[in-house]
């Protein structure tokens, strides 16, 4: 599939999926993302693939357990709720340092909430989201090309670093319709010893497990896990600049809020407010770098989101809140206007002056 | 061409049919009096007619719609005024028929009447960018289901075949043969090439029975 074709953000990221080897999806319908289990209920059986409907989310985030204990690549998918419903099992999957790709297509909240975009699940995403230490990588597309190159990034980074990844999308970029390129090269997936594959007599036992019954040996486990953070922290972190060099007021957003700030950063620029953009890629680890160069020089920080303001915490840590952060918002499923980020751009321009 | 009085728009998820449904819809207003779009998907709950809604009312077309489109209320909802579509004969109606055979369901609740009357046209809208239906085979397949599904014949053709916003002419004319192929493999007409307005000039007189189309607004540029 070399020639551009024309789809759905949630299309892309079951489309890649499968193109990463992908051969077991397991979901429970939820609005704004069921495009996902309805083309791999399409795909899946004409490639020898699994495609099952579980009877709950709960369900869904076990199989996917299950097929990851098996060594084999795995995805679930849903929205807002439905991962809040999946938190138990991802945080099972990081307590036995399982690999597994998990989407979550965000819708308003909190609670049943509604069918229009969201962000407000980040803090959910890049804390964690279940009990306990631990921390899954999360990757937010901004384009539906985006949606098909961090769904194959997801399925690397979660076999690399041995952690459940996500892709965080929302209602807009699962929904909307673009030319998408599946010109990928596709990595051979690491071997896995660890896998519980059966041991033909020939080996000890694998085991799968997130239960340690020596509470010596949990803590012992916990640290080598966050050691082995830092070094996702400092190798994949990463970041989009927009013309962020000489910026005086640095706009910052993910996924779709980063669309619609580049928009108003450029319009900015027109009316000779030197405006950038840093748009985080990865949102756990979070891209400290480039904030932390850009607060040299910047007098103003705004982050834009579809929530009441959580990425903003993030952006403040990363400059140790040396450069004063201002919210542009919208919640409830709206999405805020380029005209309303370069209002708040205008209104800061004024404030450094 | 000649315009029965319920012209059906029905294909795979994604195609096209709701910018066909509201072009066509305003194009008819133009020349009769009685005009309505009626907005017959039960399974997506975006990118709705009710998006055109200003357009619509602005041409004078009653728009058919269930309350709960484009509301956070996500329930297979079909509008409580359907039945007018087959009731009142002086309509001269556009039906948005919901994508695949699992969107055609709710077809059948008004099938055998429109196919008693027989006073209709139903087109398949294909798209040959569409992952899921890039030949004339799986349109093929995607046609029986819908017809198995909504209980209702096609009776001709449209090839919207376009890649969102990188759509140039040479997009369409790339199309062209798979249109034909389409056309062959089902044994339908191919009844007209639905293009962005824009492209009209440079599309004319290469490419037979263009319609050309206002798109509805995209949430996000």
């Amino acid at each position: 599939m070399s020639e551009k074709v024309l789809m759905k953000g949630n299309e892309a990221i079951a489309e890649a999926a499968i193109m990463a080897g992908c051969r077991h999806y397991f979901g429970y319908p939820i609005t704004p993302q069921t495009e996902i289990a309805a083309y791999m209920a399409k795909r899946m059986p004409k490639i020898g693939g699994t495609f099952l409907q579980a009877e709950s989310e709960i369900a869904a985030i076990n199989m996917v357990y299950g097929v990851s204990s098996a060594g084999k690549r795995v995805m679930t998918s849903s929205s807002s709720p439905g991962i809040s419903l999946k938190g138990e099992g991802i945080s099972y999957l990081a307590g036995t340092d399982l690999p597994a790709v998990i989407v979550n297509a965000q819708r308003g909240g909190p609670g049943l909430g509604g069918i229009q975009p969201s962000q407000s699940d980040y803090f959910q995403a890049t804390r964690g989201g279940g009990h306990g230490d631990y921390h899954i990588i999360v990757l937010a597309p901004s384009s539906v090309q985006e949606m098909a190159e961090l769904t194959i990034k997801a399925f690397e980074l979660a076999d690399e670093y041995l952690m459940p990844a996500m892709v965080l999308a929302d209602g807009t970029t699962g929904q909307m319709m673009e030319p998408v390129s599946f010109d990928f090269e596709i990595k051979e997936p690491p071997a896995k010893p660890w896998a519980t594959t059966g041991t033909k007599c020939e080996r000890p036992h694998n085991i799968a497990n997130s239960l340690y019954l020596d509470p010596e040996k949990l803590e012992r486990i916990n640290n080598e896990r966050y050691k082995r953070y830092e070094i996702v922290k400092e190798k994949e972190a990463k970041a989009e600049e927009y013309l962020t060099e000489d910026a005086e007021i640095v706009v910052t957003g993910f996924g779709i809020a980063a669309r619609i700030a580049r928009n108003a950063v450029d319009e900015a620029r027109a009316k000779g407010i030197k405006a950038g953009l840093i748009r985080p890629i990865t949102l756990w680890p979070f891209p400290d770098k480039p904030f932390k160069k850009a607060a040299e020089h910047a007098k103003r920080f705004i982050s834009v989101e579809l929530s009441m303001g959580q990425m903003i915490e993030d952006v403040k840590l990363a400059t140790e809140c040396r450069v004063p952060v201002d919210l542009c918002y919208r919640v409830g499923g709206m999405i805020p206007s380029p005209a309303q980020v370069l209002e708040s751009i205008e209104k800061a321009a004024q404030e450094v002056k | 061409m000649h315009f029965k009085r319920i012209t059906l728009l029905a294909g795979h998820y994604g195609s096209g049919k709701t910018n066909i449904a509201v072009n066509l819809a305003e194009l008819l207003s133009k020349t009769r009096d009685k005009v309505a779009i009626a907005d017959l998907d039960i399974v997506n709950p975006y990118y709705r007619t009710l998006d055109s809604r200003e357009r619509l009312e602005a041409a004078g077309v009653r728009m058919i719609v269930s309350r709960y489109a484009n509301t956070n209320l996500d329930i297979p909802a079909l509008p409580q005024e359907m039945y007018a579509v087959v009731d009142d004969r002086s309509l001269t109606c556009v039906i948005d028929v919901g994508g695949d055979d699992s969107g055609a369901v709710a077809l059948g609740r008004l099938s055998k009447r429109i196919a008693e009357e027989n006073d209709y046209d139903m087109f398949l809208v294909v798209n040959r960018f569409r992952p899921l239906t890039p030949d004339a085979e799986s349109v093929a397949e995607v046609r029986w289901e819908i017809e198995a599904a909504g209980g209702l014949r096609f009776t001709g053709i449209i090839n919207n075949s376009n890649l969102g916003r990188l759509t140039t002419a040479e997009t369409v004319l790339s199309s062209v043969d798979f249109g034909k192929a389409c056309a062959e493999a089902t044994g339908l007409p191919l009844i007209a090439t639905s293009i962005e307005a824009s492209l009209l000039e440079e599309l004319d007189g290469k490419v037979p029975d263009l319609f050309p189309m206002v798109l509805q607004k995209r949430p996000v540029d």
